[in-house]
């Protein structure tokens, strides 16, 4: 079958989700693994956004969280106060998406700076909603390509918690939750008893030595590694024809 | 009371040099056109506040008017960086901007503490993330029932607050429908407020649905009818966001010569947000006119 890695990696994100979960979506990718998720095997998968619209629908895909098709059709709008309070502190989201410049072994991400806080190196956006959620939400994934540079051993700077130090260190600062699923264009990684991630699944055609290539620490190999089930030609077909006709997210295949 | 008057006249009473300023929105309603009035006045050592800035703030930064940025998240939304931004916190270009870091929730709890009159504000937030040690109005305090703990962030209340809306009578009091964001909280958290709308109705209108509003006349000081005031954002209902324009914004930032030249344009050049609205042209107006889809209407009831 003809399709691309960044088709690949929303399929796959889709797969993470379940029916009935709430989710915190994120714009490009995750918002149409959602879509693609809603559209085919989770249609009771509730989508909220980070600016506080829930239950959204959108028309055409947004290209920010704030987007108007976010709320127009949405069945409710919070204000922000509500939307973190009531939502994402009080754990009634299932599900967040979460990326960032740097995520490391255990699943920390650094959305903040590269290099020193005061003196920057690069001075990226910042936390945004992204630190909440991690501590929030039962189970957070992420979508991101595979480099060495997006995969140090150990981040610049936490914004975003995952495993902090190791499963134990994330539950001795009381969160419980944590990083479910890495989905890159070369595998899907998941985190083992210790909090550290390891590779689950690589991609057809991709290897060990690439993914190992591609990652700045020793990363483990699953004893039963599997290989990342294809697209399945509707997903491919609710990429291409419904949810980004334009590829403003996706490669698509000729 | 009617508190109508112009942007220019409402910032050059409303905004001193030196104020710490909120540009109220969430990606909705952002208040563009008082922006572009605070750069044409020149003001100086502003402490830009927000959740989100984004571009407005980019702008306001690259023609020197901040002194500081406290902000949670500060990017181009759906596209990238903020290219003034990073060039001042990274090589102090055109000048150094002091930053004070939140997550969207600390940004949001700090104002709330402002607007309620509280010491601090308590919240779930910031556990495990490096960002408490790099910002002194946030602390660990521990729960005076059980062993639990929360995080705790100090009051934020800006001198001055703008924030938009789709409607309001002139007295002030408005109707916002769409992302809310933290405009409420916002308004009610600063000394002074600036409410700017695309359009102004009756106070029968406001009356008419009362769950509409955002905030009343107590808490606005001036009145500001500015139809397409928020463009490049938008105004849900009135026109979308002109996604183009925070495309160019990307190119256009990444070189000051460029900047200068766009200010020179589209903020100098222009002396209202009339004229930049001509400038602008009908076709690409148009071109943000959503289709119609109004709510159902409510009945309130006409109680004896």
């Amino acid at each position: 079958m003809n399709y691309t890695k960044s088709e690949l990696m929303v399929v796959a994100a889709a797969r993470e989700l379940e029916n009935d979960d709430s989710v915190l979506v994120g714009i490009g990718k995750p918002n149409l693994a959602c879509n693609v998720a809603k559209r085919t095997h989770a249609p009771d998968l509730q989508m909220v956004y980070e600016s506080g619209t829930i239950g959204s629908n959108p028309s055409s895909p947004p290209l920010s969280i704030g987007d108007p098709v976010l709320a127009s059709g949405a069945v409710s709008i919070e204000p922000m106060r509500n939307n973190f309070n009531y939502q994402l502190q009080a754990g009634r989201l299932d599900v967040g998406f979460l990326g960032g410049a740097q995520i490391d072994k255990n699943g920390n991400i650094n959305s903040t700076v590269i290099g020193d806080y005061d003196d920057p190196d690069v001075r990226l956006p910042g936390s945004g909603g992204a630190c909440e959620i991690a501590c929030h939400v039962g189970r957070t994934l992420m979508i991101t390509p595979h480099s060495a540079r997006r995969f140090p051993e150990e981040v610049d700077f936490i914004t975003s918690p995952g495993y902090v130090d190791g499963r134990e260190g994330r539950k001795k600062l009381g969160l419980s939750g944590g990083p479910e699923a890495v989905i890159t264009d070369l595998a899907v990684c998941r985190f083992d008893e210790r909090g550290e991630m390891y590779v689950a699944a690589l991609h057809p055609n991709a290897t060990r030595e690439e993914v190992q290539a591609e990652t700045g620490w020793e990363i483990e190999f699953a004893d039963d590694l599997e290989t990342t089930p294809e697209p399945k030609e509707e997903e491919l077909r609710l990429i291409r024809e419904d949810l980004d006709p334009d590829e403003m997210y996706t490669d698509q295949a000729e | 009371m009617s508190k109508l008057t112009s942007m220019h006249d409402a910032v050059s009473d409303g905004v001193s040099d030196g104020d710490s300023v909120y540009l109220a929105g969430f990606t909705h309603l952002i208040p563009f056109a008082a922006g572009h009035e605070i750069i044409r006045q020149e003001k100086r050592d502003l402490e830009l506040i927000r959740a989100t800035p984004d571009l407005v703030y980019d702008q306001l930064i690259a023609a020197g008017c901040a002194r500081k940025a406290t902000f949670s998240w500060a990017g181009n939304p759906g596209v990238g960086s903020l290219p003034a931004f990073r060039r001042a916190a990274e090589d102090g270009i055109p000048t150094e901007l002091e930053l004070e870091e939140y997550t969207h929730f600390g940004l949001i709890a700090a104002l709330d503490a402002g607007a309620s009159n509280l010491p601090f504000a308590p919240l779930r937030g910031f556990i495990g993330s490096d960002l408490p040690e790099h910002n002194d109005n946030i602390a660990r305090v521990e729960s005076p029932f059980d062993d639990d703990y929360v995080y705790a962030v100090a009051p934020i209340e800006p001198d001055v607050a703008v924030i938009r809306a789709q409607r309001a009578d002139e007295s002030g009091n408005a109707h916002l429908w769409g992302i809310q964001g933290e405009v409420k909280i916002a308004g009610l958290a600063a000394d002074t407020v600036i409410l700017s709308v695309e359009e102004l109705c009756s106070e029968e209108t406001i009356r008419s649905d009362p769950n509409r509003t955002v905030i009343t006349s107590d808490d606005v000081d001036h009145v500001v009818h500015d139809p397409y005031g928020s463009h490049p954002s938008y105004a849900q209902g009135y026109y979308g966001r002109d996604n183009e324009a925070y495309i160019e914004w990307a190119e256009i930032a990444s070189d000051v010569d460029r900047v200068e030249a766009w200010l020179d344009e589209w903020v100098y050049g222009v002396e209202n947000r009339r004229e930049y609205v001509e400038k602008l042209g009908v076709d690409r107006l148009l071109d943000l006119q959503p289709d119609r889809s109004y709510a159902t209407p409510v009945d309130m009831g006409a109680y004896r």
